[in-house]
């Protein structure tokens, strides 16, 4: 079997079952580190991904539901080598510990911004509620939300 | 001897000729020599001393750049960063002309683990002498070069400059340099007043990577033909591997190999669904016996209290008690927490010309090769465990474990390498769990002051990792055909202590005595989690300051400040309280409170004291924390924004195990395997957290990253008996414990 899917905007050919969770195909067949294994069972967010645009659990997404989707990864938020401003916000803030919740963070964030743009430090901690973080970085993590809607949408 | 190279940029003539005499001395007697005379060879500080060659810190490359390696893995604690910053200060490099090789037991020095907030004292100390003495070297090369005398040289970013305006290189003299030379240590390190990058907020090198889908982590490794592996855990510790069938899983599509060796069973796959899926049908398909019963819940404590035990009594301080005094007492609980990683283990592993190549996020290269070794029945030579850092792990959690599986599993895969990341139900159900506890405190009051202190702490070992005992210290070792057992477990002495650690209290008692009850049967597999017993003891004696301190009507911060004569502990306590806008007799809200919780961690390492406020809903019994202050003084301080993120860290993930955390089971097993049945602390439900640091450049600079976990239990729990009028003893501080207590 064989599936095509639509991974930042680039359109490709994956020799996966359609059952297979999406996590697997992008960080095996696609090699995209960014999507974390964290439960396979949507309860941490470390795997989260955007389907047109919503946050979405790739661990517990079979690939086979998301192929006329568009699936934006961690990777695709960058524009031509510039960082997307939730990416710089996070350096500029030293917004990780280990960082392995990171990928979840930013993606989520993405979707809370893309609907919210001027979000309160309550929106984003609300927004953020399903994603875990075990080092203890949550308030450089709301920070960095802040920051990013600050300097503007990109 | 004084510091022959100050730091500047002038460097006298009499320093140079000083400190080239100490290095000619060292040159001239082989120290293999002098030791095969049967003198000692002289005492280095910090990691040196058991890794003295300098070319094992420190290289320095034809192109101008430093090749640094440290035995300390980065861990998500930023080590590799603050590490390169002490180096680059030294050796006057730019921080990116500096390469760091970390954890690899070809490449680096061995320092054992990366665990106790030890990596600054002890691989920092080692660079920083180091440095300081290649940067010596450095410049003697040079003078010789430029024909111009030491004080007429400056040195800046790897550049040695004469007084005539040439410059040479530090690649340039790498021709001349000879690095495999014991250290001296004589060199003295620059003066903190001429610091340019130590004590600078630089921002971290690993974070980039971490958010862009770089390769960061141990789980990112992709290797050409490398597959994918699935372990199958027994249902219970104990449990023997009965029948399997393996012949339909291994005919799954993609399955390469099912390894058995005793009650060891694990897939290999092209591909790593496949190896899940194959996972799920061995497990549908074995059948073990049954293990040993394991403790009930509530029983727990009992049990630890009534198995056998080594008692230690330390702290003693002798006077006489006055018989007018009033006595309290009062017995604690700690349950076992997880170290619950977001990631869970993970490590890849190549089997291929009788060489054995791990990939690992474990805490030490070193221990875990020895611990491999004996599992796998290889030389040890034969053998290369290399960090990657993983997820977070908070102490010995299932990184080494995972390493001797992917091992395992790699010896089926005909040479492939196999990846191999546990299932969130194997690290949540098989990792070694932070220890109970039953904390007992006994207090004699005379007036207003404690004229007596009596402790007691029953625990079992917070240190089962690779090397810390004979037997085998890793996981599928117990369960092979020919099975290895553990060695008996030990705990770490004092002054550090394990179990034990920051019971003997700080303050100035006239007489006290701490008694160590070390229990050395498990019922449960654990090991070290984050500050091993200080957690509950800071918990406990700091609980018990608080009660002792309300049977005197006394304020909680007036009454330690009564009872510590330690100034830089004072100083925490004093800022703390002028952050927090503590009030001495502050009566509390309606459900609303505030406390403090104070210690010097190990009694040996940074100074910590916080003020936490809570907030009750009677209704339910929940507990919320809206606001956290700490003081913190680690001495010097190498990275401020590292430290505070390691500071907020540990208090935010202290506040979790204080509210919520605690491992489940019953007599038939761990019941503990997801996040819906270990909940931690999340995003709305952390405080703001307020840091500020005492910076002491003269002091040398302490361990921290575990240095507030104590203070702030100690802070959350004096604040919800503030709240609520109630003691609460016993963790986790959940509702409906809380919403018992209440009526």
């Amino acid at each position: 079997m064989a599936v095509s899917l639509k991974v930042n905007g680039q359109t490709r050919r994956v020799p996966a079952e359609p059952d297979t969770p999406l996590l697997y195909v992008l960080r095996n067949d696609l090699e995209l580190n960014g999507a974390k294994f964290g439960c396979g069972l949507s309860q941490c967010g470390a795997c989260t991904v955007l389907v047109d645009g919503v946050a979405t659990r790739s661990c517990v997404t079979p690939v086979g539901q998301v192929t006329r989707a568009n699936i934006t990864t961690i990777e695709g938020l960058a524009v031509n080598g510039k960082l997307h401003a939730l990416q710089q916000a996070f350096i500029d803030e030293q917004a990780a510990q280990c960082g392995y919740c990171i990928n979840g963070m930013i993606m989520t964030a993405k979707e809370l911004l893309d609907r919210t743009p001027k979000p309160t430090e309550a929106d984003v901690r609300s927004a953020l509620a399903g994603n875990l973080c075990r080092c203890g970085t949550h308030n450089r993590i709301v920070r960095a939300v802040l920051r990013a809607a600050q300097v503007g949408r990109t | 001897m004084n510091a022959p190279f100050k730091n500047g940029t002038k460097v006298s003539r009499r320093a140079v000729n000083a400190g080239l005499g100490a290095l000619l001395v060292s040159f001239a007697l082989d120290p293999q020599n002098v030791l095969a005379q049967g003198q000692q060879a002289p005492r280095l500080p910090g990691s040196l001393g058991t890794n003295r060659k300098l070319d094992a810190w420190i290289r320095i490359n034809a192109d101008g750049t430093a090749t640094v390696s440290t035995g300390k893995v980065e861990l998500g604690q930023g080590i590799l960063t603050a590490l390169r910053q002490i180096a680059a200060e030294e050796l006057d490099l730019p921080l990116g002309r500096i390469t760091m090789i970390s954890g690899d037991t070809e490449r680096t020095p061995d320092e054992g683990q990366t665990a106790g907030s030890q990596s600054i004292e002890n691989s920092g100390t080692a660079l920083r002498m180091a440095g300081a003495e290649v940067r010596g070297m450095l410049i003697e090369l040079a003078v010789q070069r430029l024909g111009a005398r030491a004080d007429q040289v400056n040195v800046a970013d790897g550049v040695v400059t004469g007084p005539d305006g040439r410059k040479v290189g530090y690649g340039e003299l790498v021709a001349g340099l000879d690095l495999h030379r014991d250290a001296t240590a004589q060199v003295a390190p620059k003066a903190p007043a001429a610091h340019k990058i130590v004590g600078k907020p630089i921002q971290r090198f690993d974070i980039p990577a971490k958010v862009t889908g770089g390769a960061a982590y141990v789980q990112d490794l992709r290797l050409p033909g490398m597959l994918h592996g699935r372990i199958v855990r027994p249902p219970v510790y104990g449990a023997k591997l009965e029948s399997v069938e393996t012949a339909a899983v291994k005919a799954m599509h993609g399955v390469v190999a099912v390894v058995r060796d005793g009650s060891f069973l694990g897939v290999v796959a092209e591909r790593e669904e496949q190896a899940i899926k194959a996972r799920e049908a061995l497990i549908k398909s074995a059948t073990w016996t049954p293990g040993p019963e394991l403790p009930e819940r509530d029983k727990i404590f009992e049990v630890i209290k009534s198995l056998p035990s080594k008692d230690a009594t330390i702290g003693v301080k002798q006077a006489p008690v006055p018989p007018s005094a009033r006595t309290l007492e009062a017995v604690y609980t700690k349950p076992y927490m997880a170290h619950a990683s977001i990631g869970p283990s993970c490590a890849v592993a190549e089997f291929k010309d009788n060489k054995m190549t791990v990939w690992t996020h474990t805490q030490g290269v070193f221990p875990l090769r020895g611990e491999l070794s004996k599992a796998l029945k290889m030389p040890a030579p034969a053998i290369r465990c290399i960090h990657v850092e993983g997820s977070g792990c908070y102490g010995h959690n299932g990184a080494d474990d995972v390493a001797l599986d992917a091992a395992l599993l790699a010896r089926g895969a005909a040479g492939r390498p196999v990846r191999l990341q546990w299932m969130r139900d194997d690290e949540f159900k098989w990792e070694p769990y932070g220890p109970a506890m039953v904390m007992r405190a006994k207090a004699s009051l005379d007036g207003d002051k404690i004229a007596d202190w009596e402790y007691e702490l029953w625990s079992n070992s917070h240190s089962t990792r690779p090397a810390s005992t004979n037997g085998a210290n890793v996981l599928a070792a117990w369960y092979l055909a020919e099975p290895q057992r553990m060695g008996p477990p030990t705990s770490p002495p004092q002054p550090a202590g394990g179990g034990d650690r920051n019971s003997i209290p700080l303050y100035d008692f006239p007489s006290q005595r701490v008694i160590h009850h070390f229990v050395q049967d498990m019922p449960i597999r654990v090991s070290a989690l984050r500050t091993l017993g200080a957690y509950a003891n800071i918990f406990a004696l700091e609980s018990f300051m608080d009660e002792l301190a309300a049977e005197v009507k006394a304020d909680p911060v007036a009454f330690r400040l009564a009872h510590l004569k330690d100034p830089r502990g004072r100083a925490v306590i004093e800022k703390v309280a002028a952050m927090s806008n503590w009030k001495a007799g502050q009566t509390a809200g309606s459900l609303k409170g505030r406390g403090i919780g104070f210690s010097k961690y190990k009694n040996l390492a940074c100074y910590v004291a916080v003020v936490a406020d809570v907030e009750v809903d009677r209704a339910s019994g929940n507990v919320r924390v809206p606001r956290v202050w700490a003081a913190v003084d680690s001495g010097l301080v190498i990275n401020p924004n590292g430290l505070v993120n390691q500071m907020e860290g540990g208090i935010i993930q202290s506040i979790s195990w204080t509210l919520k955390e605690e491992v489940q089971f019953d007599k038939n097993g761990i019941l503990t395997h997801d996040w819906q049945g270990y909940p931690i602390l999340t995003m709305p439900e952390v405080p703001k957290v307020e840091v500020e640091l005492i910076n002491r450049p003269t002091e040398r600079p302490l361990g921290s990253g575990e240095g507030s976990q104590g203070p702030a239990v100690a802070a959350v729990a004096n604040a919800l008996a503030h709240a609520t009028g109630k003691r609460f003893r016993d963790l986790p501080l959940v509702p409906d414990r809380v919403k018992a207590a209440l009526g």
